[in-house]
């Protein structure tokens, strides 16, 4: 009997039930989807050192997964709550016919039960059908071979998903259960007959508000977007705090500021529906505040996590094209702690002396030094500029060496690379940089024209600015200022680092790895133990050799792993709360619609047209969707800025690619939210007669 | 003149196995500027007769004439039409849009017709000072007392300049003080307008206020009483008469 009614009840609220369904099931496949990324991954031919890297994607997306999992179970208690809350009429019949606490509760625990196996089995099928895209997704970004690939379904995603919805299911259940004994007949009867009250605001009130939120606002997104350089850990905090009050001041005051605006223009507002439309829209606001709130914060944050993400990855992949030109490239310096400065070793020389030719493995190759003249530091260049420099940035280093390079070395060394020779005259010096907030700090004193004087030759600068280039491998743009002199300049007894740069003599994939792997073995066992006993070094102490060899290779996996480690968490996180704000507005929407039953009859009562009443729906639901975007949007716009300038190294190329695909996952989900709800709530309010 | 031809109209609730007959062949008059108002059980059919003359329902037989265009054949675009142009509505639970004010719960039904904005302003005013609620037009439905609100729908009904006024029980969820105040108001319509007022109620008393009464049992009109030249107090117990006659079920309301 318990087992009919609630089966009939599920058949008869289809279409309220239909928009929590639609949730459930995007939330199960989601949540599979992405705990299924490391199973699915071990289908793709990978390289081992990938493999670690999927197996930290795995472990981190697993992690996040709490977190989702946490968001989706707010969500579903949210949403149940509100379904039941439609249904107190129901209620009140069956308690009026006598019916426990008890069977009432039964007959949601059924129902329930239906919906949660239900909304299981189809999430987890969609879910398997998409995570095979998800994988090209994973071949794509580990650049795997996916000739092998067969479907797949990982069982421990799906025991997870299981194990997860099914702890969230009896939480909504007690949830449920407890709200039931809580309930009230007398209430329960009258709800829904008692005529809204109208929070009517104080005008004066609503413009004073918004302009206080909008002023704070403004100062918020200063600080983070264009105050860049002053910026600190509380001043983070503070615009965090109130981008959100004034986030929810907006919400208080718009309602009532825009519904004044638009009552002013007499004619726009007498015209047709437009009067009872926006009446209704600014009911509806002012009705939930602060879930549009939390709605547009949730949607700032997924625009910015999912376009972040992506402007990463694909600047990531951009820059390691342009900042990684060669194979490899082996840095050595040595720190002499009784002179207290470095001094100079020679890589190749050293290599041989170790038993390993370097030209055996490396063909085209640049082989150099960078010079510093001693006592000559950063603080001497900077001149005039030092105080206030040192004001702003006071955690930079001022007093390390001037790195001097010949213009002969940088210009072979630019061949190498395929990038513009420079020239230089006999008294003349050049800045090497692409770090731009060190630029800003290099460009102070060349733009005053500078002169330096490196072993007693003074030189002027060549160019009012620094030059754009670099002479590490990298995968970004981090060369953070390197000086080049004319060859005569430099004294060839001041050598300070050893720079090996070049191209291996094999090609391919796997004898690259196999080189490469050569190498280190070597520089463990024979190259580090006798430079340390060389110079009298331990191996645990720190700061006495530096010395690295890193690889194109090597640059390349770290930087894909990041990229798509990033990108990942992105997604994930961006659409699960993507899907949280669409079922929030949606269910709130539609339960409005239901309310406004009446209201539409009356309408056509009194003679309105079918088509403006569904026009007047179209704006009501379209805005109701449109405000907390559009903000959201806007705060995105300075948050990226923001982001922008923090991931500076990583490169912003790409970010109009990365918008667009943003835009396209938002236009899918929050869009298809938006027509679900719209034409759900167009059936609930359709002419009955 | 006659503006409304009721004739021989019908309509079944149900299936074939359950068939209920809510109107059996009814057929009347409705003269320009008549003030009707129609009782009857609850049950005897007279809402249904309403929402068949209002087209909020359809009939299964006969035709329905105002202004000699019949309303039954009407349908979609046109239906909006007829309705906006030519009827006004007033409903027991007076159906107004609580997230408007009251202005503006008058002000729509012009806004609906496309009227310009200053002419609805105007209208507005003299049809709030007609009923006496230029002073509560900024309140909101919540604001307002029973009364009040069913002038606010009276003011929305009058606005248009329908052909017919319709009203459900107008009265139905109003004190004796209200509905005394609410009826006067019609009256002074009719009167000084020669609005056409058709009115479904069980209460003798609002009846009293009508210039002509039929009396609706078992979906027929079983009988028919004018006023004449009595004066209120006079039709009033004329009515009684009748109500006793149908079986005294309807004088509870009393």
């Amino acid at each position: 009997m318990l087992c009919k009614i609630s089966i009939n009840n599920i058949k008869k609220s289809v279409k309220d039930y239909a928009v929590y369904f639609f949730t459930l099931v995007i939330g199960v496949s989601i949540f599979y989807i992405f705990n299924a990324v490391g199973s699915q991954a071990a289908m793709l031919q990978m390289e081992t050192s990938r493999n670690d890297l999927v197996k930290l994607l795995t472990g981190i997306l697993s992690a996040v997964s709490v977190f989702v999992a946490i968001v989706l179970a707010f969500l579903i208690i949210y949403a149940s709550l509100f379904l039941m809350k439609r249904r107190n009429r129901e209620f009140a019949i069956y308690m009026l016919l006598g019916m426990g606490k008890g069977k009432i509760s039964a007959i949601l625990l059924i129902e329930t039960i239906i919906i949660g196996i239900g909304s299981l089995a189809v999430g987890l099928v969609a879910g398997i059908g998409l995570s095979q895209f998800m994988s090209a997704l994973v071949a794509n970004l580990f650049d795997a071979d996916m000739t092998s690939y067969k479907f797949s379904v990982s069982g421990t995603a799906i025991l997870k998903t299981i194990i997860c919805f099914a702890a969230m299911y009896l939480f909504v259940m007690i949830f449920n259960s407890v709200s039931v004994t809580k309930m009230k007949l007398i209430d329960l009867i009258q709800s829904g007959r008692r005529s809204e009250t109208v929070h009517a605001k104080n005008p004066v009130l609503s413009v004073i508000l918004f302009i206080i939120a909008s002023a704070a606002l403004a100062w918020a997104y200063y600080m983070v977007a264009y105050d860049f350089g002053t910026l600190n850990e509380v001043k983070v905090v503070l615009s965090i705090v109130l981008g959100a009050v004034s986030t929810l001041l907006i919400f208080f005051s718009i309602s009532g500021l825009l519904l004044r605006i638009f009552m002013s223009f007499k004619k726009l507002y007498h015209r047709g529906l437009n009067a009872f439309t926006f009446r209704q829209i600014s009911s509806k606001v002012n009705t939930m505040i602060l879930s549009m709130t939390v709605i547009c914060l949730m949607l700032f944050v997924t625009i910015c996590a999912l376009a972040s993400s992506f402007s990463v990855r694909n600047a990531m992949n951009i820059n390691l094209r342009k900042y990684c030109p060669a194979d490899a490239q082996i840095e050595l310096s040595v720190y002499d702690k009784e002179r207290k400065y470095d001094v100079y070793v020679d890589i190749e020389k050293e290599y041989k002396e170790t038993g390993l030719d370097l030209n055996t493995i490396f063909g085209e190759h640049v082989h150099f030094a960078s010079y510093a003249d001693k006592g000559k530091t950063l603080a001497d260049f900077f001149g005039p500029y030092l105080e206030e420099l040192t004001r702003k940035f006071a955690f930079f280093r001022f007093s390390a060496p001037m790195s001097l390079v010949k213009v002969s070395d940088y210009n072979d060394l630019m061949d190498l690379y395929n990038r513009d020779r420079i020239s230089l005259k006999d008294n003349e010096y050049m800045v090497i940089c692409n770090y731009s907030s060190m630029k800003q700090m290099l460009d102070l004193p060349l733009s005053t024209a500078q002169s330096i004087t490196v072993f007693g030759n003074e030189l002027k600068p060549a160019c009012n600015e620094c030059v754009d280039g670099f002479i590490d491998l990298s995968t970004s743009a981090f060369c953070s200022g390197i000086f080049i002199v004319p060859d005569n300049a430099v004294n060839e007894t001041q050598k300070e680092h050893d720079y090996f740069i070049g191209n291996y003599r094999s090609q391919g994939k796997a004898e690259i790895r196999a080189i490469e792997k050569d190498m280190n073995d070597f520089i463990e066992k024979s190259w580090t133990p006798r430079i340390n006993n060389l110079y009298g070094f331990n191996s645990t102490e720190y700061g006495g050799c530096y010395f690295s060899f890193s690889t194109r290779t090597e640059l390349y996996d770290s930087s894909i792993g990041m990229s798509a480690i990033i990108a990942f968490i992105g997604l994930y996180i961006g659409i699960v709360f993507l899907i949280a704000s669409g079922a929030i507005l949606a269910l709130k929407t539609l339960s409005e619609s239901v309310d406004s039953v009446p209201r539409y009859e009356m309408l056509r009562k009194i003679g309105a047209e079918e088509n403006s009443i569904t026009g007047s729906l179209f704006i009501q639901t379209g805005l109701f969707f449109l405000l907390p975007l559009l903000l959201a949007v806007i705060h995105s716009f300075f948050g990226m800025k923001f982001s922008s300038q923090v991931l500076e190294s990583m490169g912003t190329e790409g970010v109009s690619m990365s918008i667009a695909i943003t835009s396209m996952i938002l236009l899918l989900i929050y869009g298809g939210y938006f027509l679900i709800t719209f034409f759900c709530s167009k059936n609930i309010i359709k002419n009955r007669i | 003149m006659e503006l409304l031809r009721v004739q021989q109209i019908e309509k079944y609730y149900g299936n074939k196995s359950s068939l209920t007959k809510a109107i059996d062949d009814i057929s009347f008059k409705v003269e320009k500027g008549e003030f009707v108002a129609i009782m009857g059980a609850s049950g005897s059919g007279k809402t249904t007769l309403l929402n068949c003359i209002s087209t909020i329902d359809r009939v299964t037989a006969g035709h329905i004439f105002l202004e000699n265009e019949d309303v039954t054949e009407l349908k979609g675009k046109k239906l909006n039409s007829f309705r906006r142009e030519k009827l006004g509505f007033i409903f027991q639970d007076f159906n107004l849009l609580d997230t408007l004010t009251a202005y503006e719960n008058i002000s729509l039904s012009l806004s609906i017709q496309k009227w310009p904005v200053k002419t609805i302003d105007k209208a507005v005013q003299i049809v709030a000072e007609q009923l006496g609620i230029s002073d509560i037009l900024d309140k909101y439905p919540f604001q307002l007392s029973g009364g009040q609100k069913q002038r606010v729908a009276s003011a929305r009904a009058i606005i248009t300049n329908p052909k017919l006024i319709l009203a459900d029980e107008p009265t139905g969820a109003l004190d004796s003080k209200s509905s005394g105040m609410l009826l006067e108001r019609f009256t002074f319509l009719n009167r000084e307008y020669s609005a056409t007022i058709m009115m479904v109620t069980h209460d003798s008393f609002a009846a009293s206020y009508a210039s002509r009464v039929m009396f609706i049992k078992d979906g027929k009109i079983f009988n028919e009483i004018s006023r004449g030249k009595a004066s209120r107090k006079e039709f009033f117990d004329k009515i009684i008469d009748v109500v006793t006659l149908l079986g005294g079920d309807v004088s509870d309301a009393l």
